[in-house]
C-alpha cells in the first residue's frame, strides 16, 4: 500500500499508539493488579469472592491492552522490541509468570474443590499480581536509567518496584471504593489512604533521578521556557495528591457521594506522570541509544497497520463503553448464567 | 546446551502448551452457540444446561488460552529477534492484524457472555457468543496466514536482505493457506467433539444420565461422524500441496529415500539418518505413489536429493504416523458412534468406554500435526528466506534454560489443575443439577440493563 504519511508522521503516529495502549494497560490492569495486591489483607471469603468479583468481566480486556502495546513495539520498532525485550529478559520472564498465575487463578479459584483449594488459588492470585506489579516497576526503573548495570541504578529499580507496586495497591483500593460498599468499602478507603503516600514518594523518586542521571533530561525540564511551560504538570500532581488525601479522610461520604472521585483521580494521576516521563524520553524509544524514527519499520507496512488501526480502535473504544456501562455499579456475585 | 537449542526448545514448550487451548475454545465457541440457539428455538432446558457447563470449560479453556498467548507475544522479541528484523514488514502487520481484529472482539464481549446472562437481554447475549465464536475464529486466521506463509511465503522481495511486502494479497492468500486454515479448524472441531462427547460419555457410565449429558454426547457424537472422514480428505490434499511446495518435507513423512516411482506406503520403520535408510519396515507397495501422484509408477522425490537440506527424519515421521493413526480412530469411533445414534438412539458401554478414553485424543492428533509441520520446515524458519539459526537471539544460554526450567513447570502444574478440574466439574454437574436451588432461569434470560455506570 503506499504510504499516504510522511516516515517521521508514521513514526510518531505509532509511537503516539504504543504509549495510548501502555498507558491504557498501566491504568486498567493496574487496578485489577491492586486489587490482587489488597486480596491478602483480608482473611474473609466473602469480602476475597467480591473484590474478585469487582474486576472478574474486565480483567481479561484490560490485560489486551498489554499485547497490544507490545505488538506495536514488535511491529512498528522491532529493532527496539529486540533491543529492550533482550535487556529485560529475566523480569520479562518473571512477569509473564506472574500473569499466568494471576490470570488461571480467576477461573481456578471460583472451580475450587474445597475452601483449602481456594485459599491456594487465592495465593497465587495475590502472588501473581505481586510478581507483575514488581517486575513491572523493576524494568520502569531499569528503561528510564538506560539498562545502567552499576549498582545505584540497581537499587533504583527495587525502589521503582516497589512504587509502581504501591500505586497500582492504590488504584485498586479507588476501584473497590467505586465498586463496593459496607464494610469492604471502608477497608478500601483505608488502603488507599495508605498506600496514596508511596504514589506521592514513588513520582517525587523518579522525578528527581531522571533528570539527574541524564543532563539531556535535566536541559529538556530546567531550560527556559520549559520550566514555565511544564509548571502546570508537578503543579497539578501536587494538588491531586493533597486534595486525595483531603477526601480520603472522610470517605465514605452519606449517600456514597463522589463515590467515582479517588479513582478517577487515581487515573489523572498516571497520566500526569506518564506525561512527564513520555516529555523526558522522547524522541528516544531505547533511552540514550536509539529513537523512534531510526527504529520505525518500513512505511509500506505501517500504512498498512494504520489502516486496520483507523478502523478497528474506535470500535474497541466503543464496546469498552458498553461493557463498562453493563458491568457498572456494584460488584455482584459473578455466575456463569 | 547451546542457546540455539535452548531457545528452540523453550519456544517449542510454550507454543505447545499455547495451542492446547486455543483448540479447545475455537471450535467450543461455536458448539456453544449451536447450544444456545437450540435452547432459544426449542426452549428445551437441556440445551441451557448443556450450555451452562460446557461455557464454564470454555472459560477455563479461554484462560489458559490467553495467559499463554500472551507469553507466546513475547517471545518473539525474547528468543528470535532476527525473526523480526527480516521478515518484520510481513510479519508484523499479520500480527498486528490478528491483535485488533481478534483479541479484542474475544476479550471484551467474552465478559458479555460469561457473566452477561443476567444483566443484559438475551439477543444481545446471543449476540456477545457470536462474536466470540467469530473473534478465536479471526484469531485462527491470522496467525494462521502469517504461519503458512512461513511455510510458503510469496508476495514479498527482499531489498538488501531485508523483506518487504509487494502484494498483500499474495501474502495473506498464500499457497498453503487454505490448506492448513481447513485442517486446523476441523482439527479445532475433532478436539471438541472427542472432548464433548469424552467427558459427557465419563458421565453417563458414572450413571449421571440427565438430558443434558445426552444431548452434548449426541452433539460430540455427530460431529466426530462428520469431521473425522473430511478431515481425511483435507488431510490428503494438504499433503499434495506440501509436495509441491516444500517436498522434502513429504519425503520425509514418507520415509522414502530415494527418487523414484512404486514408492510404497510405509505403514511403520525406523528410519535411521546415518544408514539413509529404513529398518523393521512395514509397508504397502506403491501406495505412497499412488496416494501422492494418483499413478502407480508415479515418481516421488527421496530424502537423498536433498541431503544437508532436509528435516531431521525421525520426529517428522513418528509424529505423521501419530496423526494420521489418531485421525483413522476417530474416523471409526465417529462413524460407529453414529450408527449406533441412528440405530438404538444410544451407545452400547464398549464405545462409551472408547469415547472417554479418547477425551483428549484431539490434542495428541493436534500436537503431532503441528509437530510434523514445524520440524518439517526446518532448517528454515521462513522457507528460503530466513533460517531458524540466523533468528537466534543473543540471550546466554544459562537464563534461556532458568525460563525454561521455569516455564516447564508451571506447564505441568497447570495442565494437571485444568485436566483434574474438568473432571470435577464434571462429576458436580449431577449434584448440581439436582440441587434445589439450583433453578433454571426464566426462558426470557437477563434482567434489565443496570441503571448507568
Ligand atoms: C490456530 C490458532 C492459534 C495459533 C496457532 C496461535 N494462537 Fe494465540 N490464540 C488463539 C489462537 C491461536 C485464540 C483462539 O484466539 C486464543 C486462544 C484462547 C484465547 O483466549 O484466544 C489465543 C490467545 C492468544 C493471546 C492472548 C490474547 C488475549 O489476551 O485475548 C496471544 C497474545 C496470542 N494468542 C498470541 C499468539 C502467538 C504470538 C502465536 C504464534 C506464535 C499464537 N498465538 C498461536
Ligand atoms: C500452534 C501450533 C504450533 C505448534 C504446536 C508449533 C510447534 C513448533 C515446534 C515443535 C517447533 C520446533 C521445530 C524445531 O525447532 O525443530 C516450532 C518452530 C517454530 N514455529 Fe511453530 N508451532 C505452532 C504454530 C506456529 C505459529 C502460528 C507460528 C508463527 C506465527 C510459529 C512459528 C514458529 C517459529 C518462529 C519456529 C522456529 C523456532 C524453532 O525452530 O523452534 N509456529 N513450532
Ligand atoms: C486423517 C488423516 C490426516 C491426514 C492425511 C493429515 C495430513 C496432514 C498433513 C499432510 C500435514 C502437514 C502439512 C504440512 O505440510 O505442513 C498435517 C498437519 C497437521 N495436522 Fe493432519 N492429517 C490427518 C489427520 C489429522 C487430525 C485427526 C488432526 C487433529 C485432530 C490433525 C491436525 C493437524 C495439525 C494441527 C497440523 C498442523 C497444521 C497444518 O499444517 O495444517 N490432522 N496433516
Amino acid at each position: 500500500m503506499t504510504p499516504f504519511l510522511s516516515p517521521d508522521a508514521l513514526a510518531l503516529t505509532f509511537a503516539a499508539l504504543m504509549a495510548a495502549s501502555i498507558l491504557a494497560y498501566v491504568v486498567l490492569d493496574g487496578f485489577d493488579l491492586g486489587v490482587g495486591l489488597l486480596l491478602p489483607t483480608t482473611a474473609d471469603v466473602a469480602q476475597r469472592d467480591r473484590m474478585v468479583a469487582s474486576i472478574g468481566p474486565f480483567w481479561d480486556a484490560n490485560e489486551t491492552w498489554l499485547v497490544l502495546g507490545v505488538g506495536l513495539l514488535l511491529v512498528a520498532f522491532p529493532v527496539a522490541h529486540g533491543m529492550v525485550l533482550t535487556a529485560l529478559y529475566m523480569p520479562v520472564a518473571l512477569m509473564l509468570v506472574g500473569l499466568i498465575l494471576r490470570g488461571v487463578a480467576f477461573e481456578f479459584r471460583a472451580k475450587a474443590a474445597g475452601p483449602l483449594d481456594k485459599r491456594r488459588w487465592d495465593a497465587a492470585f495475590a502472588g501473581g499480581s505481586a510478581l507483575a506489579a514488581l517486575t513491572q516497576g523493576w524494568m520502569l526503573g531499569r528503561y528510564v536509567l538506560g539498562f545502567d548495570p552499576s549498582a545505584g541504578a540497581l537499587l533504583f529499580a527495587a525502589l521503582s518496584a516497589m512504587g509502581v507496586a504501591g500505586a497500582y495497591a492504590f488504584i485498586g483500593a479507588c476501584w473497590l471504593i467505586w465498586r463496593t460498599e459496607g464494610d469492604l468499602q471502608k477497608q478500601a478507603v483505608a488502603w488507599a489512604r495508605r498506600t496514596l503516600w508511596v504514589v506521592g514518594l514513588g513520582i517525587v523518586g523518579v522525578s528527581l533521578a531522571t533528570p539527574l542521571a541524564s543532563p539531556r533530561i535535566l536541559a529538556r525540564w530546567f531550560e527556559m521556557p520549559n520550566l514555565l511551560l511544564l509548571a502546570p504538570l508537578p503543579l497539578a500532581t501536587t494538588a491531586l495528591v493533597i486534595g486525595l488525601h483531603a477526601l480520603l479522610k472522610h470517605m465514605p461520604l452519606p449517600g456514597d457521594a463522589l463515590k467515582r472521585v479517588p479513582f478517577w483521580a487515581a487515573v489523572a494521576l498516571f497520566c500526569l506522570s506518564f506525561a512527564g516521563l513520555a516529555w523526558s524520553f522522547f524522541p528516544y524509544i531505547v533511552p540514550e541509544q536509539l529513537t523512534l524514527f531510526q527504529a520505525a519499520s518500513a512505511p509500506e507496512s505501517l500504512t498498512i497497520i494504520l489502516v486496520g488501526a483507523l478502523f478497528v480502535l474506535p470500535v474497541i473504544l466503543a464496546y469498552t463503553v458498553l461493557a463498562w456501562r453493563i458491568f457498572g455499579g456494584k460488584a455482584m456475585d459473578l455466575r456463569y448464567d | 546446551m547451546d542457546a540455539l537449542l535452548l531457545a528452540r526448545i523453550q519456544f517449542a514448550a510454550n507454543i505447545s502448551f499455547h495451542i492446547l487451548f486455543p483448540t479447545i475454545t475455537i471450535a467450543l465457541g461455536w458448539v456453544l452457540l449451536f447450544f444456545k440457539l437450540r435452547f432459544n428455538a426449542t426452549r428445551n432446558e437441556a440445551w441451557m444446561d448443556a450450555y451452562r457447563f460446557w461455557v464454564k470449560v470454555f472459560a477455563l479453556s479461554f484462560a489458559l488460552g490467553v495467559v499463554s498467548g500472551i507469553t507466546m507475544s513475547f517471545q518473539f522479541g525474547t528468543n528470535w529477534p532476527g525473526f523480526m528484523e527480516k521478515v518484520g514488514n510481513v510479519a508484523g502487520p499479520l500480527l498486528a492484524y490478528e491483535v485488533l481484529t481478534a483479541f479484542f472482539l474475544e476479550a471484551t464481549f467474552l465478559g458479555i457472555m460469561l457473566f452477561g446472562f443476567r444483566r443484559v437481554p438475551n439477543w444481545v447475549h446471543t449476540t456477545a457468543t457470536v462474536l466470540v465464536a467469530f473473534g478465536t475464529t479471526m484469531s485462527a486466521f491470522w496467525i494462521l496466514v502469517l504461519n503458512s506463509w512461513m511455510h510458503t511465503p510469496a508476495g514479498h522481495e527482499l531489498r538488501d536482505g531485508i523483506v518487504h511486502a509487494v502484494d498483500w494479497f499474495a501474502i495473506v492468500f498464500n499457497p498453503s493457506l487454505p490448506y492448513r486454515l481447513a485442517h486446523m479448524l476441523i482439527a479445532s472441531g475433532l478436539t471438541c467433539a472427542f472432548l464433548i462427547a469424552g467427558l459427557s460419555a465419563w458421565r453417563w457410565l458414572r450413571g449421571d444420565r440427565g438430558d443434558a449429558v445426552r444431548v452434548a454426547l449426541r452433539t460430540g457424537v455427530v460431529m466426530a461422524a462428520v469431521l473425522a472422514p473430511t478431515q481425511l480428505v483435507v488431510g490428503d490434499m494438504h499433503g499434495l500441496n506440501t509436495l509441491e511446495h516444500q517436498p522434502a518435507k513429504v519425503a520425509a513423512m514418507e520415509g522414502n529415500w530415494e527418487t523414484r516411482g512404486h514408492v510404497p506406503l510405509v505403514l511403520f520403520a525406523i528410519p535411521d539418518e546415518a544408514a539413509r535408510t529404513n529398518h523393521f519396515e512395514i509397508a504397502i507397495p506403491s501406495g505412497a505413489s499412488l496416494i501422492l501422484t494418483h499413478r502407480a509408477d508415479g515418481v516421488v522425490p527421496g530424502l537423498n536429493e536433498f541431503e544437508g537440506k532436509h528435516p531431521p527424519v525421525a520426529p517428522v515421521f513418528y509424529a505423521f504416523r501419530i496423526m494420521v493413526g489418531t485421525g483413522m480412530l476417530m474416523i471409526a469411533m465417529g462413524l460407529a458412534g453414529a450408527f449406533f445414534l441412528w440405530r438404538r438412539g444410544e451407545l452400547p458401554r464398549l464405545l462409551l468406554r472408547g469415547f472417554a478414553v479418547m477425551t483428549f485424543a484431539g490434542w495428541v492428533a493436534t500436537l503431532a500435526g503441528w509437530y510434523v509441520t514445524e520440524i518439517g520446515r526446518q532448517p528454515w524458519l521462513v522457507t528460503g528466506v530466513l533460517t531458524t539459526a540466523d533468528a537466534v537471539g543473543p540471550v546466554p544460554a544459562g537464563s534461556v534454560g532458568t525460563t525454561l526450567a521455569m516455564y516447564l513447570i508451571i506447564y505441568a502444574l497447570l495442565l494437571a489443575a485444568y485436566v483434574g478440574t474438568l473432571y470435577r466439574l464434571a462429576a458436580k454437574g449431577k449434584v448440581a443439577e439436582a440441587v434445589p436451588g439450583n433453578q433454571p432461569v426464566p426462558p426470557t434470560g437477563g434482567g434489565p440493563l443496570p441503571q448507568g455506570a
